[in-house]
């Protein structure tokens, strides 16, 4: 999501030849669990809360984008589409973080659906379906490999998976998979940790979802300790006002979509992160599910110092509800 | 007040402009040649350094396949999936220009997409290169001008590369300096490749450190050389302003506010003549850096931009120099004018007696240096202690000198009133004269020095390209299918063919070249070793063992009977050592049926023919192969070639020289100068007991000749210990070869008479200026001086 703040004006020339989300789009599985070459980007976007047998709590993201110079793909060198991919580990302590790229078209990177597997270099995503997957990464500091089961079903963001970004239109496709338990082991300086907890898988594809006058955006996945889960995210615009859009998951999957204004976040605490006062304690609002409660970073290091750098990790919610979650903050100067 | 007597110091350069002018260029010349030197060495570095950040050669360990030179694409896809994180390079050459196609992506280096260096994402296609590259690929290719891409090369995305040239696979991987934990070995992925580690590549910079410090030593020598002009320019300006300087004191000038004037107009001075000398300098480099450019270019294959630009280093470095050279030069007046009594004359002889005990403690220190270089020369090892060597051979040497000459005068020889006061006059005048005189003799046995190595070399290099270039005819092919034709249409006329196999690879961690060679009558009677079995060729064309030159020898310290290995696993002995000049690269020499054994893909492209009949068998070929005309080059046009090459080499050195020289003879005519004016007072009583001014003008110029004489003696011993310094010490570190020393009296005879001529045409102004003195001015020294 980062990623596509700061490549949103991206190549506007050829901006009309990309595809762009229409609303009562009929989603097609396996299917569009694969790369959509025609729209202009897209990722694959999995982050967890574990725990250690010694009640240590970590994060864990890992995440493949695609974006595309022009629709369409080619053989070789040719392909306009280019891959990278951003993995993290957060501990209390420490966060690591690292990135890969690579060109399209050449077998470097990409994503098949049967059975699926999304990969860059030697880092995969795969599973005979996505219920049930396995992840790895590696890095010059660290390492991780993991298995996820899914324990509930996909869910739909906005209209039906339409998920309006901005006043003006702006929208993507935007599906989730946020059941997952997931198992499996760290491999940090430290040694071997093994680790257990949930995930939350994101797929998300368009064209241009941000509007030119969005600085950046705040996005929270909330897993509270009942069993339901939300969704939310607010757009910076640059007159200072937001745009938000929210989902509320029950424990069974149904949902719940909410229009721009009703989920409210206001940062409470600001601190110096990598040369920038960073918001690490929010207060999030959602009344008509009557949430009034602070989320709060595990560590404030969750700092994703990659080429589009960006604060990602894993954050503690109290207050009305309590749980953990996960929290992004992009566009921040 | 201050004004006025501004004034009164500036009134001085008014009325002798002329002495305006030299002082300026004395002060030009110096910071002239010292950045001129340094821009050059500054430039040719500026372009390695954008050579190893653009290209990443150097820098980055690299894989490379075990054989042949192209890796497939599914190979680097494979190592990519298995957490080797490598970069694609595509190499291919076409007119001349070097196509780099990477991976902007992935690479290392400066050019990737996230930098500002040209590629972006959405244009691909994009082809940078500088504008010789550009006019070169017109009409093939529209190259992009990018400055900051080094000469000879093309960059673009590794799949404009493929396309242009159709080709599907890949020449080098980079290894990225960060790799992820649990990386597979390298055998389990892609056995076919080696990792070839950066230091390989970086020795090919190494050696053309080797070139920098031989313009570095330059750059020191034009420092020194200088330093004495700044200083005997300094010294001039004030020796001539003395009266002057008293005159303003008696009318009541505070002394506090007598110098701080003189220090403003000083520096406002040597502020102006540096920036001449900036200037000069910048041209100097211009004119020699395309020689600079060949010359690197011949020796090493690196290559330099043509172009030179203004960099802060290299023309701040030139001010510091004037300003350094000025200050110490001040400093010494400056300190001269504050103990001068306010009414004090000024005492030549008394002067010089004092600084004869002065001569003999540099003389002995000087001794003390050459100590030094003698005890080097015997246990030093190491390129830095072969420069310490040449520099106490010559500093000690310049220390030396002023004492040598005074005794030398000592066995002058004549009779005779004027002879006498003559000699006792030179003596007298050493002080004055010793800083011209080390300059001159500096500059002297530097080119004795440096031009006996230039030609030993040349000489060593002509036999070696006889033995090298034996056969009459070389040809070379572009195809396979030409190539095994054209071997079997000269094997039919019952030809000594002798084809040459040859491929790059590793020896002994090293890049090298492997040849393969057809042992035969050419072979056995040309070559000549350093070291060698007898039945050596025996050897080798039974594929038992290999020659290697010196170079390889050397620094692997291998030599005859040792085992080199010259393919995985394969150990081999040396059978012989060659002399190889003019490369940096290490060489193997095998029998052709090895070298086809262990690179059965390598293909013969070119032939050496021994023939009597040159011409015809030259037609011949053409009509009955169609080989092209260029394709047949004869023995005696690569010589030239080679020469030529060889010649280009050094023609920096020749020009710095003549250079350093012209330096030298201004700085002795600065100092003749300086005691010109001192000297009115001695000569004035010498001329009113008869001698006209004719003679004693005749007589300063044979004093010139006859100082500079001596200079020149002693100048050849130190330059042939320099030329041996250089032969035997710093060629041997720095390239790798040892060259037997050859004497060149013709051309040593040859730079004498240069010097010589110099101090002549540095002398004749001052005795001109004695011959044309008024009676008037001579009278006036027995009226007011004492």
């Amino acid at each position: 999501m980062a990623w596509a703040q700061s490549f949103g004006g991206l190549g506007s020339k050829a901006a009309d030849e990309f595809a762009t989300p229409q609303r009562n789009f009929v989603f097609d599985f396996p299917a569009d669990h694969g790369a959509h070459p025609d729209y202009r980007i897209e990722w694959w976007y999995l982050t967890a809360n574990l725990e250690d047998p010694a009640g240590v709590q970590y994060g864990l993201q890992w995440t493949l984008f695609r974006t595309a110079v022009a629709p369409g793909e080619e053989e070789g060198w040719l392909s306009p589409q280019v891959w990278f991919a951003h993995a993290a580990v957060t501990t209390p302590e420490a966060h690591f973080s690292t990135e890969r790229f690579a060109r399209g078209g050449i077998g470097q990177a990409g994503v098949t659906v049967e059975p699926f597997l999304a990969w860059i270099d030697e880092w995969r995503l795969e599973g005979p379906d996505m219920n049930s997957l396995s992840v790895q990464a590696a890095s010059p500091d660290f390492a991780f490999d993991m298995d996820l089961r899914a324990t509930g079903p996909l869910v739909f963001h906005g209209e039906n998976g339409f998920s309006q970004k901005s006043a003006e239109g702006q929208a993507s496709y935007y599906y989730s998979q946020p059941f997952y338990k997931i198992s499996g082991t760290f491999n940090l300086p430290e040694g071997d940790i093994p680790v257990t907890g949930t995930a939350w898988l994101d797929r998300e594809w368009s064209s241009q979802p941000l509007s030119d006058d969005q600085k950046g955006w705040d996005w929270f996945s909330l897993s509270f300790e009942d069993g339901e889960k939300m969704m939310g995210f607010q757009l910076r615009q640059s007159d200072g006002s937001y745009y938000s859009s929210a989902t509320w998951i029950d424990a069974n999957g149904e949902t719940q979509s909410y229009p721009d204004g009703a989920f409210m976040a206001e940062p409470l605490e600001e601190t110096r992160v990598a040369g920038r006062d960073i918001p690490i304690r929010w207060r999030v609002r959602l009344s008509d599910r009557d949430l009034d409660a602070e989320v709060l970073a595990l560590t404030p290091k969750a700092w994703m110092d990659v080429s589009i750098p960006y604060w990602e990790g894993p954050v503690g919610i109290s207050g009305s509800h309590s749980g953990r979650g996960y929290l992004e903050m992009t566009g921040y100067q | 007040m201050t004004n006025t007597i501004l004034r009164a110091l500036l009134s001085y350069w008014w009325r002798s402009p002329l002495q305006l002018f030299t002082f300026l260029m004395g002060l030009a010349l110096a910071t002239g040649l010292w950045s001129g030197v340094q821009a050059i060495n500054s430039e040719a570095r500026a372009s390695y350094d954008a050579a190893a950040a653009t290209l990443g050669e150097g820098q980055f360990d690299q894989l490379v396949p075990r054989t042949g030179d192209r890796i497939p694409q599914s190979v680097y896809i494979d190592l990519r999936r298995a957490a080797w994180l490598v970069s694609p390079v595509l190499d291919v050459t076409y007119k001349g220009v070097r196509f780099v196609g990477i991976d902007p992506l992935t690479t290392p280096t400066q050019m990737s997409f996230s930098s500002d260096a040209g590629f972006s994402l959405e244009d691909t296609d994009l082809i940078l290169g500088n504008a010789k590259v550009a006019s070169v690929l017109e009409g093939f290719v529209d190259v992009t001008i990018d400055k900051s891409i080094p000469p000879g090369i093309a960059i673009a995305d590794i799949g404009v590369v493929q396309r242009l040239f159709k080709r599907s696979d890949l020449s080098r991987l980079m290894i990225l300096p960060e790799q992820p934990i649990r990386r597979p070995d390298l055998v389990e992925i892609a056995p076919e490749l080696v990792v070839q580690p950066s230091q390989q590549i970086a020795d090919v910079a190494a050696l053309t450190d080797s070139f920098h410090l031989n313009l570095t030593a330059f750059g020191f020598l034009s420092f020194a050389v200088g330093l004495f002009i700044v200083h005997s320019t300094i010294g001039l300006a004030f020796e001539q302003r003395r009266g002057m300087i008293r005159t303003l004191r008696s009318l009541g000038v505070p002394l506090s506010n007598l110098l701080s004037l003189i220090i403003v107009e000083m520096g406002l001075l040597v502020l102006v003549g540096a920036v001449l000398g900036i200037l000069m300098g910048y041209t100097i480099a211009a004119l020699l850096l395309p020689d600079v450019a060949a010359t690197v270019e011949g020796l090493y294959g690196a290559r330099v931009s043509g172009t030179l630009s203004l960099r802060p280093e290299w023309w701040l470095s030139g001010i510091g120099l004037a300003f350094l050279g000025a200050g110490m030069a001040l400093a010494v007046r400056i300190w001269q004018i504050m103990q001068m009594p306010l009414l004090s004359a000024v005492q030549p002889r008394a002067w010089a007696i004092a600084s004869a005990k002065r001569i003999r403690g540099i003389a002995i220190l000087g001794m003390i240096l050459l100590g030094f270089s003698g005890l080097l020369a015997l246990i030093g090892t190491g390129l830095g202690q072969a420069f310490a060597l040449i520099g106490f051979l010559l500093i000690g040497s310049a220390l030396v000198l002023p004492w040598l000459t005074i005794k030398l005068l000592d066995f002058a020889p004549g009779k005779g009133v004027v002879t006498s006061w003559f000699w006792a006059d030179t003596r007298q005048q050493m002080p004055g004269l010793s800083l011209a005189l080390i300059a001159l003799l500096l500059a002297v046995s530097a080119n004795i020095g440096v031009s006996t190595m230039v030609s030993s070399f040349r000489v060593t290099f002509v036999s070696f390209l006889d033995q090298r270039l034996a056969p009459e005819l070389f040809i070379r092919v572009d195809e396979e299918k030409t190539a095994s034709a054209l071997e079997k249409y000269l094997l039919e006329r019952e030809l000594e063919v002798l084809p040459l196999l040859t491929v790059e690879r590793p020896v002994v961690g090293q890049p090298a070249k492997l040849y393969g060679v057809r042992v035969g009558r050419t072979y056995r009677e040309s070559w000549q070793f350093l070291g060698a079995d007898p039945d050596v060729w025996d050897q080798v064309a039974k594929g038992e063992a290999v020659i290697v030159n010196e170079q390889l020898a050397r620094r692997n310290n291998l030599w005859v009977a040792d085992e080199v290995d010259i393919a995985p696993g394969l150990n081999i002995p040396i059978a012989a050592v060659v002399g190889d000049y003019g490369n940096p690269q290490g060489q193997v020499v095998m029998g052709e049926l090895l070298f086809r054994k262990l690179y059965p893909n390598a293909v013969a492209t070119s032939f050496g023919i021994r023939t009597t009949d040159t011409a015809n068998l030259r037609k011949a070929i053409q009509s009955d192969l169609e080989v092209p005309d260029s394709g047949i080059i004869n023995q005696a046009s690569i010589k030239s070639m080679s020469l030529e090459v060889f010649e280009r080499t050094f023609a920096v050195t020749a020009a710095l020289n003549i250079l350093t020289l012209g330096v030298a003879g201004f700085a002795m005519l600065m100092s003749l100068l300086t005691l010109a004016g001192m000297r009115t007072p001695q000569l004035a009583p010498v001329w009113a007991l008869g001698l006209t001014r004719t003679r004693l003008g005749v007589l300063e110029l044979a004093r010139a000749l006859g100082l500079s004489l001596i200079v020149f003696i002693c100048a050849i011993p130190l330059g042939l210990a320099l030329a041996w310094a250089l032969l035997n010490f710093v060629n041997v570190e720095a390239f790798g070869w040892q060259l037997p020393m050859f004497f060149f009296p013709a051309d040593y005879a040859f730079l004498g008479g240069l010097a010589i001529l110099a101090t002549l045409i540095a002398a004749a102004w001052p005795a001109f200026q004695m011959v044309r003195k008024p009676p008037a001015a001579l009278l006036k020294v027995f009226s007011n001086e004492r």
